[in-house]
């Protein structure tokens, strides 16, 4: 048999358009000999039939789109072999609206090829592709002074393109593996050397990529075991994944993020059946048994307890972003890492790049498409993160608006805490501890859970009204709910607060307090204040963080000053009141409310009824996730 | 196994996990050859010999009479559930198109009748990128528009193995596991694994089919090799296209795209 590597190398190909990828990828597959019986005379034919010369590109280029306008519309991967092993070609189209599927290719690969035509240089793709690849982490890269025949074959437009790329390179990070000078159409230096480079000692093009590795998989890194799905069939629970670092083995003790669960690996199970496995490698898909029945799913990473996926609600990304739709401050996205999925939103962009010239802009607004920017991420949850420093598997997002893929980016954590210390445990332990009636117990009695439902707003858009209709409507149901509003808090609770900065923060982290306290008690607590910095509501969060909703009642400013029920824009305009919210005070709409109620597209009926529902649906008493629900069974 | 055939399969059932986590209801196109078998033993694989969803031949009464044997047995001895899908008629088709395209045409329509009685919101399909020129360009998760139609000028970015698995009401994603996978690789992994096979791809009298189409548009290639080894041996010196036997693809340059941009597999 041969003595080939088996593994296939991906290798994207990469450049400004009309450097010649193409053509380098159609000779390198006719000179290795990889090229079907037929296709030559295929591709003759169809130049013919357009009346244009021999275009080894139509090799790659199978649209008829693509071969009318000459241009590759999408990545594409063709298969072939050097005599040393396989090889995965990798074309990313060059064309700048295409940066989504140079991504798409470049983001398998293994090593890349950066082709920079002789006489033009580096160009603006050029430097935007070296820099993705920068981006998603190449370490392997040849670059290739193409068309060498249209400078005469001279070594010193090869040295000065070569210092120009390498300029450019280095600035961004990145050092090119080898440099080599080839004529692609002509075949010089790619499979063989050819007669017009003698002056070049250096490897072919395909002696250069032989020398390449293919990526071994990742098992001296620590454990990281995402949790894909959990499946039942007869007595088993088996959790199923993808190793993606590190080594699982049966008998280790597993510890779940984010939550914090342990248990012992019993089997590792596989079909057919295998008694004698006892571990599983990085990359490997697997399935697993425990010896307890803790609660996991889909998001949840085993790791070993020694070393930890940090957990945060806050990171940094390197992004590069791909919509029309620019990113913006405050705008909510969907991240997915390993199986997890997360609703995020951008607290900030922190650095705009401009991969053109690398200059830097600092606190922009918006991301536009094709732009690369570092940005703060915030999520609701904690989320179990490793930074692409330390797992270039798990340290990496997707971006997602609604349905489409917009974005990706590499996790940096420099600077955030780790916060699980600082979480779970502490409020768990103390249910346990001091409480003898949970939760459940209470909902059992009173036929529901306890919640608090805050509703924020400016004044006049609805938010006492809606308060008291549905405290009526929910309250005629037989469930125990309470508003909390100023009249009965200013009173009393608040009497010491006025209205200044400091005061609106303290009487918001009381309200905060007291409905947390509440609805622990199994009440059903319905507050209404304009609460208007995120940060207070958010502190609101923390203080009842298992059952805090924050719902938006939304009306523009115009609207609310026109309904001013009580008189107090007037007064505020009229400069009677001061700082009064949204005239002379700001409000921060909420960057991520578990409910937004229109009240200036609908009506009062609807708004309470779309309240009172979702109420129903967060304190119903058998509401309590069941474990089994999230588990497939398998029949 | 090596571990490049280990890689390859923990990457199929990685997909096909991520398909079944994410897509409900869906089925699995089975057309009986040895790409779609060999994707049911990776399926079988990564749900622990179980088939958790459909299976599916679009069957145009046109198969060779081994391959729907070889359905019958299969079906039998691992218990599968298989819906046998009838196509529209001949017929029915464009009548312009040229006649082996045409007569690929009836899975296309097929398949959309499926999609309706069904409503699957997702279809796993055994094709892969090195078979030919456009399902080179394929994505793992290639979301089609409710006509079946493929956008190819405009595919969604994929990276990372996150891939797009959400979709208006009405369209449905194709799932292709076995996309990275080649021919050679295929028939090491059927070796390897000792899965089933239909006979045809056996040469007999200096014949052997390399691709199983229907009998009316698919021709045997001449070969001598008569068991994996020796189709593995075949393949790694040839320079024959796995698809010569398939009268479809060349009937005019863009035959093929002509039928993958209307929704064939």
């Amino acid at each position: 048999m041969n003595k080939k590597i088996s593994q296939k190398l991906g290798v994207v190909i990469v450049g400004h358009v009309d450097h010649g990828k193409s053509t380098l990828i159609g000779r390198l597959l006719n000179d290795t000999n990889s090229l079907e019986d037929g296709k030559i005379d295929e591709i003759k034919a169809v130049c013919e039939r357009r009346n244009v010369p021999f275009e080894w590109s139509f090799v790659l280029d199978a649209f008829q789109a693509e071969r009318d306008q000459a241009v590759t519309i999408d990545t594409t991967q063709i298969f072939f072999s050097s005599s040393a092993r396989d090889y995965v070609i990798i074309d990313a189209p060059g064309h700048r609206e295409f940066l989504k599927n140079m991504i798409s290719g470049a983001a398998q690969a293994d090593a890349a090829v950066l082709v920079v035509d002789a006489a033009e240089g580096v160009r603006e793709q050029t430097r935007r592709h070296a820099y993705m690849l920068h981006l998603l982490g190449m370490k392997q890269i040849a670059v290739v002074i193409n068309k060498m025949d249209k400078v005469d074959y001279n070594p010193e437009s090869f040295e000065a393109v070569s210092r120009e790329c390498e300029d450019y390179l280095s600035s961004i990070g990145l050092q090119a593996t080898f440099i080599v000078p080839i004529a692609a159409r002509g075949g010089d230096m790619l499979e063989s050397r050819g007669e017009n480079l003698d002056w070049y000692k250096g490897k072919t093009l395909l002696e250069a990529l032989d020398s390449f590795d293919v990526s071994s998989p990742p098992i001296a890194k620590p454990l990281r075991f995402p949790i894909q799905d959990v499946y039942r069939f007869e007595e088993k629970r088996i959790l199923v994944g993808r190793v993606e670092t590190g080594i699982l083995r049966k008998g280790d003790r597993l510890f779940f993020s984010p939550t914090n669960e342990k248990a012992i690996v019993t089997s590792i199970e596989s079909w057919p059946e295998d008694e004698g496995l006892v571990e599983a490698q990085a990359r490997q898909s697997v399935g697993i048994t425990l010896n307890e029945p803790i609660f996991v799913e889909r998001g949840h990473v085993a790791s070993h307890e020694k070393n930890l996926p940090m957990l945060s609600n806050v990171f940094q990304a390197n992004i590069f972003w791909l919509s029309e739709k620019a990113l913006k401050v405050g705008n909510t996205y969907t991240v997915r890492y390993g199986t997890s999925e997360a609703r995020v939103s951008v607290q900030s962009i922190d650095t705009l790049v401009d991969t053109q010239d690398l200059g830097k802009q600092d606190a922009a607004s918006e991301v536009p498409k094709n732009a690369v920017a570092e940005v703060t991420l915030r999520a609701r949850d904690t989320l179990p993160i490793d930074p692409h420093k330390d797992n270039d598997k798990l340290g990496r997002v997707v971006i997602y608006d609604g349905y489409d893929v917009v974005g990706g980016g590499l996790l940096n954590m420099d600077g955030y805490p780790d916060q699980r210390s600082a979480s779970a445990p502490k409020s768990e332990n103390i249910y346990k501890v001091s409480h003898a009636v949970t939760p459940e117990m209470r909902a059992e009695v009173f036929g529901h859970y306890g919640g608090v439902f805050w509703l924020t707003g400016l004044s006049g858009s609805g938010k006492s009204t809606l308060a008291v209709a549905v405290e009526k409507e929910i309250f005629a149901r037989g469930k125990n709910i309470y508003v909390l509003d100023g009249d009965n808090v200013r009173h009393g609770l608040n009497a010491d607060l006025g209205f200044s900065p400091e005061d609106r923060t303290e009487n918001i982290r009381r309200i905060g307090e007291v409905a947390a306290l509440q609805a622990n008690a199994g009440i059903i607590v319905l507050s209404a204040f304009i609460s208007p910095y995120q940060q207070d509501r958010d502190r609101a969060r923390t203080a009842a963080p298992h059952h805090f909703h924050e719902i938006y009642v939304k009306a523009d400013l115009a609207t609310c000053e026109g309904r001013d029920p009580k008189g107090l824009y007037k007064k505020a305009r009229s400069g009677e009141i001061k700082e009064f919210t949204g005239i002379d005070s700001p409000y921060e709409p909420p960057v991520n409310p578990d409910l937004v109620v229109d009240t200036e597209g609908n009506d009062i009926e609807t708004c309470v009824k779309q309240i009172v529902d979702y109420i129903e649906a967060n304190v119903q008493a058998g509401k309590v996730e069941s474990k089994e629900e999230k588990i497939r069974v398998l029949k | 196994m090596t571990q490049h055939l280990d890689d390859l399969e923990a990457r199929s059932i990685y997909i096909i996990r991520e398909a079944y986590a994410r897509i409900n209801p869906m089925a699995m196109l089975w057309s009986i050859g040895k790409d779609s078998t060999a994707m049911l033993w990776l399926v079988r694989k990564a749900f622990f010999g179980r088939v958790p969803f459909p299976l599916v031949l679009l069957d145009t009464g046109m198969e060779m009479d081994e391959v729907y044997d070889f359905r019958d047995r299969l079906t039998k001895e691992w218990d599968l559930d298989v819906i046998n899908h009838m196509c529209p008629p001949e017929e029915d088709m464009d009548q312009t198109l040229p006649p082996a395209t045409r007569a690929a045409m009836r899975k296309t329509e097929g398949l959309k009748t499926l999609l309706e009685e069904h409503k699957f919101k997702g279809v796993v399909c055994g094709i892969r990128r090195d078979e030919q020129g456009l399902r080179a360009k394929e994505r793992v998760f290639s979301p089609r528009s409710l006509d079946g139609s493929w956008d190819f000028k405009d595919q969604p970015p994929e990276f990372w193995d996150q891939y797009k698995t959400e979709f208006p009401e009405g369209c449905h994603v194709r799932i292709h596991p076995i996309l990275h996978w080649t021919e050679v690789d295929i028939w090491k992994y059927t070796q390897a694994e000792n899965i089933p096979l239909c006979d045809l791809y056996f040469a007999r009298d200096g014949m052997r089919y390399r691709s199983l189409g229907e009998k009316n548009i698919t021709k045997p290639v001449p070969s001598h090799a008569s068991n994996i080894e020796e189709i593995i041996h075949e393949l790694e010196t040839t320079k024959t296209s796995e698809r010569a036997g398939r009268a479809m693809d060349k009937e005019t340059e863009d035959s093929f795209e002509k039928l993958r941009s209307q929704g064939y597999m």
